[in-house]
């Protein structure tokens, strides 16, 4: 068997409680097929989710970051979402600087009654992170590869 | 040959790794209180300053050193060494500066593709003219017998991640008042916790600046060579990229003092395991929201990257001086 047809991703995913936590539910009581490669954390909103929060989920081991926010306008903090997207845009420049590819970032809307849309996204992140392949951080040092002995 | 250097005085090393002399001259920059310090520590050993051999060192009985403070990245198996041998020489081992304490400018290399530094260096960068491709190397064959010099780090670590490190003082370099307050702590009898962050603030460096801060909602970022800065205003408020919100305080905010933001020098604050990330979650909150407020769903991913064109090197940028000390530390191999 193939390494990539073993890899199992894991994919961390950060949802608001008000929209997309509930279509997540809806999902569930709807009895929606729904990949198991995916965790989910509730927050209360969009706007809490720290960057570092994100990249901490990478070094722990997740392939790849869901953020689920309430639609444009619907944020019952105002704003939170639109920060969520303004946090996404600039972090997954960052991380592309760290050879992390933007796929493994994102962030999508979903209200409380798309429990479809929901399978959807997580499905489409899964498998796009499966495509990519594990994420594979490395902190440790070691010698330079012996380029500096060409 | 004295190798104890005076008997009674505790003694005193300053070593560098890779490293600019930077964090040699900001001791220096003591000024007088070097000779105070000079009346109560022996300066042992100091490759910047003094002429005492590695083997004055190797010779010393374990812990016989009071106070080692060691500055500059590990950059080469030589540093990993040298850093190996005065932890053990020396009772207080202490990062000193930016470059050991989280990897400082040359932890900057660890953004290239790993092990390709020396061909990015010396064959690949665009203002590079080698047309007899060379590049050096650890060994010569042109000698006999061979002569062989320390290989490359494939890169760089914190000082903490290769030997023990008992306290840590942030800067590039650290401000005189930064080293004088670290070394009254670290010669005195109430040491904090280990581990600690010694001689700087724990808040940001927001919290030490004068320029009064607005509510922000900017509609672009301009970058520092663009910009004549307001006096009196936030800088960031002017669209100026400061890493003050970022940034542990104790320089007394010099550089916003002096019309220029800060960039990040003394690391995050306490309590901030990862200074690009802070700063990436500030300047997701200081873009006028009301920008994408009209747009259609699909349409505000591009507006909010055209928003943030202003800022063309976030990595080099939020990680200047901490790019080892942070969670993802390096480019993925
Ligand atoms: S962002 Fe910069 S200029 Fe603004 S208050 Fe903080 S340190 Fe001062
Ligand atoms: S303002 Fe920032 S960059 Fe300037 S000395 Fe202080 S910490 Fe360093
Ligand atoms: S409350 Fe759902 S994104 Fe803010």
């Amino acid at each position: 068997m193939s390494e990539t047809a073993a890899f199992e991703p894991r994919v961390v995913g950060f949802l608001c409680t008000w929209c997309s936590y509930a279509g997540a539910d809806k999902a569930g009581a709807a009895q929606l097929p729904s990949p198991d490669n995916f965790l989910p954390i509730r927050v209360m909103c969009s706007g809490r989710v720290e960057p570092e929060f994100i990249i901490r989920a990478y070094t722990e081991g997740a392939d790849g970051v869901l953020v689920l926010a309430c639609h444009p306008g619907d944020c019952h903090y105002k704003e939170g979402n639109s920060r969520a997207l303004q946090r996404n845009r600039l972090l997954r420049k960052l991380l592309d600087s760290f050879g992390i590819e933007p796929e493994r970032c994102r962030l999508d809307y979903v209200s409380a009654g798309e429990p479809e849309k929901f399978t959807r996204v997580v499905s489409e992140t899964v498998e796009a992170v499966r495509r990519l392949g594990p994420l594979r951080l490395s902190r440790e040092g070691g010698l330079n590869d012996g380029s500096n002995d060409a | 040959m004295e190798c104890d250097g005076k008997p009674g005085k505790p003694k005193l090393a300053v070593y560098w790794g890779g490293s600019c002399g930077g964090c040699e001259i900001a001791l220096v920059n003591l000024g007088e209180r070097l000779l105070a310090l000079d009346e109560r520590l022996d300066f042992f050993f100091c490759p910047c300053l003094l002429d005492r051999k590695n083997k004055d060192v190797e010779e010393l009985d374990d812990g016989a050193i009071a106070l080692t403070l060691f500055n500059g990245a590990a950059r080469t198996t030589e540093n990993l060494e040298m850093a190996r041998l005065l932890r053990r020489k020396s009772r207080l081992f202490v990062a000193y500066g930016a470059c050991a304490s989280s990897g400082g400018i040359p932890a900057l290399a660890n953004l290239d593709t790993p092990g390709s530094l020396s061909r990015t260096v010396f064959l690949e960068s665009p203002t590079v003219e080698n047309p007899s491709r060379h590049v050096p190397g650890s060994s010569s064959p042109y000698c006999t017998p061979a002569l062989s010099l320390p290989k490359l780090t494939g890169s760089i670590l914190p000082l903490s991640a290769i030997a023990n490190v008992d306290y840590l003082i942030p800067g590039c370099p650290p401000e005189p008042e930064t080293v004088w307050s670290a070394i009254a702590i670290l010669t005195g009898a109430d040491l904090p916790p280990k581990g600690s962050v010694v001689g700087a603030g724990t808040v940001p460096v927001c919290d030490e600046c004068s320029r009064i801060r607005g509510e922000k909602r900017l509609r672009r970022f301009v970058r520092f060579h663009e910009a004549v800065p307001r006096d009196g205003e936030c800088l960031l408020d002017q669209g100026i990229v400061c890493m003050g919100g970022a940034t542990r305080s104790g320089c007394g905010a010099l550089c916003p003092g002096a019309n220029v933001p800060c960039s990040g020098c003394y690391g995050p604050p306490e309590g901030v395991a990862d200074q690009g990330a802070a700063m990436v979650g500030a300047l997701g909150s200081v873009l006028d929201p009301g920008e994408l407020a009209a747009l259609p769903e699909g349409e505000m991913a591009a507006r909010t990257d055209a928003l943030f064109e202003g800022i063309p090197d976030g990595a080099g940028t939020f990680y200047r001086y901490s790019l080892a000390g942070s969670l993802l530390r390096r480019r993925r191999p």
